[in-house]
């Protein structure tokens, strides 16, 4: 049923005749297969309507890629729309200033928060964590057994209390324990309860207020259809969540109800569930979520392939500026971030011409950690200072030492460093444009854009 | 000076897309049951609108855009044929016509061979409410006056045998189980082996959620049901898929999948106490032919009801 549609939105793009600029007729018979692919993949149908009318005024009007059709372009302005709702970093547990930090597992009946404690403790000690859990789930038959024995799989302590005590005394018990035996994290694994239920969600304030979490995450299942974005909304104005579990993403559901609760909650998803078993748990990585939801993984990877090309021209964009003598340390850091997003320092290399001074670069390695503090050291300067970097005295490289909490000596290396990389670029272009006229045709670009496609 | 990105040349992030969504969502939290009575009951005519906004209804409750397309534009020709101009009218073919697809007659859960148990199996994906409903569906038998065996044929989960024994406790019915980690074909055949010679009128097998895209965890399943079938004639007499009333569009291929691998003759449509409409069933329904018996309301022993397709189609246009 999915495979149909993929291929009417197939046969839907590839009849859309090419434009320099989308126009309304590509938008929106684009969108209205879009639109169906994100009904049927369980979005809320709100925000499915919502959601296509601003990428229309969004897409409308923008250029077209020379490497893909306009239906294409149309589903790329979608996607990245859509990575952006979904947050393009992956998101990380945030722990206390003073431990234990509690962690509070939420969400309806059966989505998974039991077995995603497990998960969660199984994962903390991987990173040398000292997870304590305990189960304040009075009303579930086997609730608290359960949770038992998946710590024993796990190896992780679990606090079990006494059977007569109230969910919050459970909890205080756990908590006072972690700080006598040391723990640093207490995961709180609560009963499944409808959004709904006055009762239940009265007992969830009290546990919150009595355990001050800093992460309450909502546990959620994939296969959640159109109220997913009432129950999330119901439970994130109750208590102020932090986050989310997308769990069960094993099966074949599109995840669409991962996108209404993000557009209700505006929290971020922080770990997929991806299994029975405790080792099943996975950091969320936005695109992977995207492409499912959107079911359109041949397009979605053509589109993966012109973008590549794009990085070619801008490296041509690049060199007209080192020509011109414009490039300045914003755009070093661009291409730095540049860099980044794309995982790794080959790709760039790539880039740029294998010949005089860079003929060595493509095998350099280059350290993560150095990047973060480049980053920061122009993140600390002011824009004036980026645009030109003949203005940075003594005392505004201590100013900027200080802000990104490096030594003023590594200021002045980077500097030197943009400096040599700048005068290269020039160098480069120069010579560069003296020999374009004598050039063949077909050795064009086999310099720059050697970008693998 | 311009800024090199990865894809072009933008001005700053445009950050509205996300708080445009969710202001749009929230803004219209709405009932849209209520706006649509106010709909049918403010216009005069039947026009697309209103079709857009039934169409919103149907989607919103889980229908599906294809279902949803499929009847209304039955609704439609029928408006066309018969001169239709009354929007109340139209409401009312609506309903009918989603009655007329819900309505699978279900034979009594009887019929077992004389001597031998009723055996039923309930199968499902993980966490929708399969134990709960054997707790619930052993009450019921009981409290007809039937004798009932339970089956621990999960052998997977954390404390799922735990959990059937306090339903079983509840209910007063005996449980048969092996260690966790056992066979649960194994189970069944002791299940069933211990019915016949107890003389039980209905024994329920317990089952482990699976994802019906996990071919091992199917074909368990399947020889769960030879197993049975091998032992009581007939067995499995009735196979329930409990679906989640909060599931969507993926119930339509559960319900394909457990069909396929173990004979589904009924469906128990879950959580139906919450906001959820279960709107999938209908395509569960149309597609497969099989009857929704019943449905839970809640986490108690009396929390199971017989289906009524009235019943369902009011709710799905009710707040
Ligand atoms: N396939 C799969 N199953 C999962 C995943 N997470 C949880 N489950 C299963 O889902 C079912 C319910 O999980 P629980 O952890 O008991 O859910 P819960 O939210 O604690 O349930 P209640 O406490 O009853 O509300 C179990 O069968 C789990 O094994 C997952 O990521 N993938
Ligand atoms: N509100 C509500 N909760 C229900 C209903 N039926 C089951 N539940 C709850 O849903 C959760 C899961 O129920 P189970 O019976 O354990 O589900 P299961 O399908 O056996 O789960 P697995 O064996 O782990 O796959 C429990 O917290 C139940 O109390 C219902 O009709 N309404
Ligand atoms: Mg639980
Ligand atoms: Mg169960």
């Amino acid at each position: 049923m999915f495979e149909n549609l993929s291929d009417k939105l197939q046969r839907v793009l590839k009849n859309l005749r090419g434009e320099g600029r989308l126009t309304a007729t590509h938008v929106d018979e684009t969108l209205r297969e879009i639109r169906m692919a994100l009904l049927e993949a369980d979005v809320n149908f709100k925000v499915v309507r919502q959601f296509t009318e601003s990428v229309r005024s969004k897409a409308l009007g923008q250029e077209v890629l020379d490497s893909l059709a306009p239906g294409q372009q149309v589903v790329k302005v979608v996607r990245d729309a859509l990575v952006e709702m979904l947050g393009s970093r992956t998101a990380r547990l945030e722990f206390a200033p003073n431990p234990p930090t509690v962690v509070m597992l939420v969400g309806l009946q059966g989505s998974g928060k039991t077995t995603s404690s497990g998960k969660l403790a199984a994962w903390l000690k991987n990173g040398g964590r000292r997870p304590l859990l305990v189960s304040v789930d009075v009303h579930r038959p086997a609730a608290r057994e359960q949770l038992g024995l998946i710590a024993r799989d796990v190896g992780a302590r679990v606090w079990e209390g006494t059977g007569t005590q109230t969910p919050v005394d459970l909890g205080l018990g756990a908590l006072r324990e972690a700080r006598n035996s040391a723990h640093d994290v207490v995961i709180v694994d609560t009963a499944g309860r409808l959004h709904v239920d006055e009762a239940l969600m009265v007992e969830l304030d009290g546990i919150r207020d009595a355990l001050e979490p800093r992460e309450i995450l909502f546990v959620a299942d994939a296969m959640l259809g159109q109220d997913a974005v009432r129950s999330a909304e119901r439970f994130h104005e109750r208590l102020g969540l932090t986050g989310f579990i997308l769990t069960k993403m094993d099966g074949d559901a599109r995840g669409g109800a991962a996108l209404s609760i993000q557009s209700v909650t505006g929290r971020p998803i922080k770990f997929l569930g991806v299994g029975e078993k405790y080792d099943a748990l996975e950091p969320f990585h936005p695109d992977r979520v995207v492409s499912r939801i959107l079911g359109m993984g041949d397009i979605l990877s053509l589109i993966e392939k012109a973008e590549a090309i794009v990085d070619r021209k801008q490296a041509v964009e690049l060199q007209k500026k080192a020509a011109s003598n414009a490039f300045t340390l914003e755009d070093f850091r661009n291409q730095l971030r540049q860099v980044r997003r794309m995982g790794s320092l080959e790709s760039i290399l790539g880039m740029l011409p294998s010949i005089g001074p860079f003929k060595n670069l493509n095998k350099v390695d280059v350290d993560e950690k150095e990047l973060t503090r480049t980053e920061a050291i122009i993140d600390s300067m002011t824009p004036a200072e980026r645009r030109n970097h003949r203005i940075l005295n003594g005392s505004r490289r201590k100013r900027i030492a200080r802000g990104s909490g490096t030594s003023v000596q590594q200021v002045n290396q980077l500097l030197k460093q943009y400096v040599q990389a700048r005068k290269m670029m020039q160098g480069l272009a120069a010579g560069r444009a003296k020999n374009t006229g004598k050039r063949k045709k077909g050795r064009r670009g086999r310099g720059i854009g050697r970008v693998p496609v | 000076m311009e800024l090199i990105t990865l894809f072009g040349t933008p001005g700053p992030r445009d950050p509205t897309i996300r708080d445009k969504v969710r202001n749009a969502v929230s803004r219209t939290r709405d009932d849209l049951a209520a706006r649509l009575r106010d709909v049918v009951a403010n216009r005069p005519e039947i026009d697309s609108d209103l079709l857009d906004d039934l169409e919103a209804v149907m989607i919103g409750a889980d229908i599906g855009v294809r279902t949803t397309h499929e009847i209304l534009d039955a609704i439609r020709e029928r408006v066309a044929r018969d001169g239709l101009k009354d929007p109340a009218r139209l409401r009312q073919a609506l309903r009918a016509e989603l009655r007329k697809a819900l309505d699978v007659e279900a034979p009594p859960l009887a019929g077992a061979e004389p001597g031998e148990p009723f055996v039923v199996f309930v199968v499902g994906v993980n966490g929708v409410g399969k134990t709960t409903t054997i707790g619930k569906l052993a009450h019921r038998f009981r409290r007809s006056g039937h004798t009932v065996m339970l089956g621990a044929a999960d052998t997977f989960r954390a404390a799922a045998i735990e959990q059937l024994e306090i339903w079983a406790d509840r209910t007063g019915v005996p449980v048969v189980k092996q260690r966790p980690g056992a066979d649960p074909s194994a189970v069944v055949f002791d299940t069933l082996r211990s019915a016949a010679a107890r003389g039980v009128d209905y024994v329920i097998v317990d089952t482990a959620g699976r994802l019906h895209t996990k071919h091992n965890l199917m074909a368990e399943l399947e020889k769960m049901t030879r197993i049975a079938g091998r032992q009581v004639d007939g067995a499995p007499h009735e196979v329930l898929l409990v679906l989640d009333a909060t599931t969507g569009q993926n119930g339509l291929i559960q319900a394909r999948e457990f069909a396929r691998t173990a004979g589904l003759t009924g469906v128990v449509l879950t959580k139906l106490d919450g906001t959820a409409k279960g709107g999938i069933v209908t395509a569960v329904v149309r597609e497969l032919g099989i009857p929704i018996r019943f449905v839970g309301t809640g986490e108690t022993i009396e929390d199971l009801v017989e289906f009524s397709a009235e019943a369902f189609v009011d709710s799905l246009f009710a707040a």
